[in-house]
């Protein structure tokens, strides 16, 4: 984990990474903020899903892991989880998580599991619109699906044009 | 968009029947339909109730036509059977690999496919690569898609581009044996384009992307810039840092694509800042606080922040401008009127911010909370400088702080949690600055006083919080006082908060508040708290009492007491240093000595007691057993029947240990020789397979069999004190916290800096031995001096003493190896490599050269005596070195020899010689030799 650290320590970033994944421990979805092999991505992943699908419901939201912060919610059967810098703001880290959920709610219209998995790449889009580079980008929600639907407008032409081909 | 889901669905479903595969429900999942369970998963949203107050227009969404119908799935009941049997690694793979070859041959197909088909195609391809397996073709065609000019086929580029993000240190050491081919083994999709900077794919890539960013299409910017920002490689910042900085004060550009020009940059700045030059962008950069949008602030003081830790003086500036941002529009209009004319204008933003409302800033309000997001970046911003030293600026942030504890006791505006949380993410962030300052003493016990509401709060989070920042603030000298009063508090979240880290913050927190007046009370709670502690934060807790109890100990009687009880209740998760620490200390001070071997000598009556607790009470008692023998309830022969009645039961170190305590006691109690020679004698001790304890017993036993009571009593004398040092415990607690974790604790910095101590007191009992073995072991140097050994002294037990002293010097402490210099060896031997080191006598002195053959002799003021000695067979030579250490001149030095004191046969000086130097000269050495 030494060079984890060095990296933060190059880095800085607000947000290490982040990670949906279900609760049986399956990854949906993630986001990583600092550059890290794919076997240390690995281990990083396993290891922080384990810790956090063994903790109770009630249990707090925030947990101390390796020097990072991680900041976790659970919606219906999904974890959302980020990694933050120790001194960074928890509560506001666990409300990008809501406000991310939020955005998917509202494109997907009350967005489940299945959403995530099946429109992956719109999951990313959306993130990509809300955070870049592991901090806030957009937080209005009007502005965010604004960009999206914008992206999809692009998109529904190119379908139409070859569904009518 | 739905024919591409269609396509993936075979994979996809997959992906979904493995999931349910490797799920506990694996009995329901047999019996239930695959209907019924795709069911359970599609209607199970992630947000049961649809919060109400959510602007903005509604989608049409999506969710019709890109639903996979349950029919579609209907397959996945047909796959093959190894799969329900849970076997589905192998199954995975064979269907992957199928879809593989079909891609593959898809591509190298002699028809050209259109844009739709590879972008399907690589969409599977990531899809695959997704799921963990390896991919190794396929970018050419991805690259192609990229330079497409239909934003379809661009954008799902831009979910590839962050699995190509990989760290630099790695594809350096890949470039070396790079070839196209086996890279992608590695599974790193497009790394080798990346790792060469000539290759073709590189520079497409960078042409696609610098094409979107000239295309002056606000979408496709964005989309370039997202994808800059995800990979921020160096390579991408070479190419891209002298162009983002422009695009960003462009006044032409677009709101949204200047939030991600600010973040990408930001991105490339962490990356390579070298690459970055901000230069004359800084402060239009800085203004970009003033602008009109939001969103676009929000995203530019993330790189604001992030610029000004590096060049505060640079950005400067931003502090005021931030302050006005945060500040209300009441003051902002009376100070408005001094400040520049631009300031005007966004001071009606301001205006908005509060009332809200405009629409324009509803979008920002987040569930009644005015930008909590821009809010907490702001007084982040401000924690990278001091507090304002403009009287006016100053104020105005005061009152922003005073405006925000304020409203931390309005009722609320919602019951929503969302509400709250982002209430209360401004309150934590402005009380990080208000402990960041540090010096304004009314806000800091409001803040204390805020968080003491909280620690009551039903929210676990807010709890936890709380203790969290509240462990600051008792650092701070002027809430100190303020935190302690919230004391009953936590010590009852102590006891009955349900979560572990909960607990773990609430220690923290006792830990951080405690000082000589609670001391006593904390420590007690934390004593009391260890016994049903969890396992993962015992080892931390107790090295937390034993420093407190160490640093606040009013009385060491109560110190003594508190470890040994740590040492009962946890005794697994006592550390070495600890029981260092308390030996060290009942060694240095007298009036605790006759009550620690009162104490530990009731401790070891107790049937089962743990090792630790017998390390100490071997080496207590016998260093002071003496002080309580007077008692018949204690008398030496009690005392060494409890020792040796625990001594089965250790490991091997810890039966070291007591059997030094042992020969202490031949020393302090002759009475007790007897039966003490009668344990060492033994079987189990002196023919023990292990090395260390069977020197120790031949040696102690011969040591009492042989030495006289003089020599005993030299030899076994009690310890020195320790010289002072910073607490052993207190170093561990540092690096198992990290630096700047144990900063809570100020109140060490009146004790020295030492380096790291290790241990220096377990040295006790092997400086014992090497005296024990000097006395034992026949050594000519010894009788030079006219030390009494009963040994005969020849030149053949010279050859086998030099022989057992090459044990011992494994064995032993390493004695620092110094030559005869003028530093003198007192000098030159780091204090806490041996503690029984610095010792004046002479005597000890020569204890050194059991182990080794040359080193001083002697040495005061005036004179140092070097020794050389070399040994072959019968014969032996040895060098005197006499360094004079004066400036001056001796004016009569003349050495003698004297074998005549020696018992036994008389070693016959064969010969003498000097090399005669003039050698009395100030600061000279001479050489004798004697052979």
């Amino acid at each position: 984990m030494i060079l984890l650290q060095q990296l933060i320590e190059l880095f800085l970033p607000q947000m290490q990474f982040m990670l949906l994944f279900s609760r049986q421990g399956k990854l949906r979805l993630q986001k990583w903020y600092v550059p890290l092999s794919d076997k240390e991505r690995k281990k990083i992943s396993r290891d922080l899903v384990q810790t956090i699908l063994a903790r109770k419901p009630k249990m707090c939201s925030f947990l101390e892991w390796r020097d990072l912060k991680i900041v976790y919610k659970r919606y219906a059967s999904l974890y959302f989880c980020c990694a933050v810098e120790d001194q960074d703001n928890e509560l506001i880290t666990l409300e990008i998580i809501h406000r991310y959920v939020e955005l998917l709610d509202k494109y997907f219209g009350s967005v489940c599991e299945l959403d995530i998995i099946f429109n992956f790449e719109k999951a990313y889009f959306i993130l990509d619109e809300f955070l870049l580079g592991g901090e806030a980008q957009e937080t209005s929600k009007k502005n965010v699906l604004k960009a999206i639907e914008q992206a999809d407008l692009l998109q529904e032409v190119r379908a139409v044009f070859f569904i009518g081909r | 968009m739905t024919e591409l889901s269609k396509d993936l669905l075979g994979l996809k479903g997959y992906y979904l029947v493995d999931a349910w595969a490797q799920s506990g429900h694996c009995a329901d999942y047999r019996t239930a339909s695959p209907a019924s369970k795709m069911e359970h998963m599609v209607h199970s949203s992630l947000i049961p109730a649809f919060p109400e107050n959510c602007h903005g227009t509604v989608i049409k969404t999506h969710r019709d036509h890109n639903r996979p119908s349950i029919k579609s799935l209907s397959h996945i009941s047909s796959l093959d059977p190894p799969l329900h049997s849970g076997k589905s690694k192998e199954a995975e793979i064979k269907r992957i690999n199928k879809e593989l070859a079909n891609i593959r041959s898809k591509f190298k197909g002699d028809k050209a496919l259109d844009g739709y088909s590879k972008k399907k195609y690589v969409c599977k391809l990531l899809f695959i690569f997704l799921l963990g397996h390896d991919i190794d073709f396929g970018h050419m065609e991805a690259v192609n898609l990229l330079s497409s000019n239909k934003y379809t086929e661009k954008q799902i580029i831009q979910v590839l581009m962050p699995f190509i993000i990989c760290d630099e240190q790695e594809m350096l050491s890949k470039q070396n044996n790079v070839d196209s081919g086996s890279l992608f083994q590695e599974g790193y999709l497009f790394i080798s384009v990346l790792v060469n900077s000539n290759s073709e794919l590189i520079r497409l890539i960078n042409n696609a992307i610098k094409n979107d960013l000239s295309s002056r299409n606000p979408t496709f910017m964005c989309l370039a810039l997202h994808c800059i920002a995800n990979v921020g490689s160096r390579e991408m910042a070479e190419a891209f840092a002298s162009e983002i900085p422009r695009i960003l004060v462009a006044g032409d550009t677009m709101d949204s694509v200047k939030q991600s020009a600010a973040l990408c940059l930001l991105r490339l700045y962490k990356t390579s800042p070298d690459l970055v030059l901000m230069g004359e962008w800084t402060s239009r950069v800085v203004h970009l606080l003033n602008d009109q949008h939001m969103g676009v602030v929000t995203a530019a003081i993330s790189l604001i922040t992030c610029l000004s830790q590096k060049n505060p003086d640079e950005f400067k500036t931003c502090v005021s401008l931030a302050v006005s941002r945060l500040s209300r529009p009441g003051q902002e209009a009376s100070c408005s009127s001094g400040s520049p004319p631009k300031l005007t204008g966004f001071a009606d933003i301001e205006l908005k911010i509060v009332s809200s409302a405009s629409t324009d800033l509803q979008d920002y309000t987040y569930y009644f909370v005015p930008a909590p997001w821009l809010s907490c970046k702001l007084l982040r911003l401000l924690q990278c400088y001091p507090p304002p030293e403009d009287g006016a600026v100053k104020g105005r942030l005061v009152e922003c702080l005073e405006t925000i504890l304020n409203k931390a006791q309005e009722p609320p505006k919602s019951k929503k949690v969302q509400h709250s949380n982002a209430k209360n993410a401004i309150l934590f962030e402005a009380i990080s600055l208000i402990i960041h300052y540090d010096s304004e003493p009314n806000l800091l016990v409001r803040a204390c006083n805020q968080l003491g509401q909280f620690l009551q709060h039903r929210e676990t989070n807010l709890r936890y919080l709380a203790l969290e920042s509240m462990c600051t603030l008792a650092s701070s000298e002027f809430s100190h006082e303020a935190v302690k009063t919230h004391i009953e508090t936590v010590i009852n979240a102590l006891k009955t908060e349900r979560d572990v880290s909960v607990r773990q913050r609430a220690a923290d927190l006792l830990y951080a508040m405690c000082d000589r007046s609670n001391a006593k009370q904390i420590v007690a709670e934390m004593l009391s708290y260890l016994e049903t502690a969890d396992y993962s934060i015992r080892e931390e807790m107790v090295l937390k009492v034993a420093i407190l109890a160490e640093k606040y100990a009013v009385d060491y009687s109560w110190y003594v007491d508190t470890i040994l009880n740590l040492i009962r209740i946890a005794g697994d998760y006592v550390s070495e240093e600890v029981w260092y620490r308390v030996i060290q200390i009942v060694i240095n001070r007298d009036d605790v000595q006759g009550y620690a071997a009162k104490t530990v000598f009731e401790a070891l009556q107790a049937p089962a007691c743990h090792e630790n607790m017998v390390k100490v009470g071997g080496y207590i008692l016998g260093e002071f057993g003496n002080l309580i023998a007077g008692d018949p309830r204690s008398s030496p022969l009690v005392q060494f029947n409890l020792l040796h009645s625990k001594f089965h039961l250790c490991s091997v170190p810890t039966r070291a240990l007591l059997l030094s305590a042992y020969i202490k006691f031949i020393n302090l109690f002759p009475e007790t020789k007897a039966t003490i020679q009668e344990v060492l004698r033994c079987d189990s001790q002196i023919r023990n397979s292990d090395v260390e304890l069977q020197q120790r017993a031949v040696e102690y036993l011969k040591l009492s069999s042989i030495a006289s009571t003089d020599v005993l009593a030299t030899v076994l004398e009690e310890m020195p004190p320790f010289p002072e040092r910073e607490s052993s415990i207190l170093a561990k607690l540092k690096k198992k916290k990290g630096p700047g974790a144990v900063s809570v604790t100020e109140l060490e910095d009146n004790k020295r800096e030492g380096g790291e101590l290790n241990g220096g007191s377990d040295r006790g009992p092997d400086t014992a031995a090497m005296a024990a073995s000097n006395a034992s072991t026949p050594s000519p140097s010894a009788d030079l001096l006219g030390i009494r050994s009963a040994a005969p002294i020849g030149a053949a037990p010279t050859s086998a003493g030099s022989l057992l002293v090459d044990v011992f010097s494994e064995a032993g402490p390493a004695a620092p190896s110094a030559a005869v210099n003028d530093d003198g060896f007192l000098s030159s031997a780091p204090p806490s490599e041996d503690p029984a080191a610095p010792l004046p006598e002479a005597d000890e002195l020569l204890n050194k050269f059991v182990c080794k053959n040359n080193g001083v002799l002697f040495e005061n003021q005036l004179l140092q005596i070097g020794i050389k000695s070399e040994y072959r067979q019968n014969l032996g030579r040895m060098y005197l070195f006499y360094g004079n250490k004066t400036s001056v001149q001796f004016a009569s030095f003349t050495t003698t020899s004297d074998s005549s004191r020696q018992e036994g046969p008389a070693v016959p000086l064969l010969h003498t010689a000097w090399m005669e130097q003039p050698l009395t000269e100030g600061a000279a050495q001479s050489c004798q030799s004697v052979l």
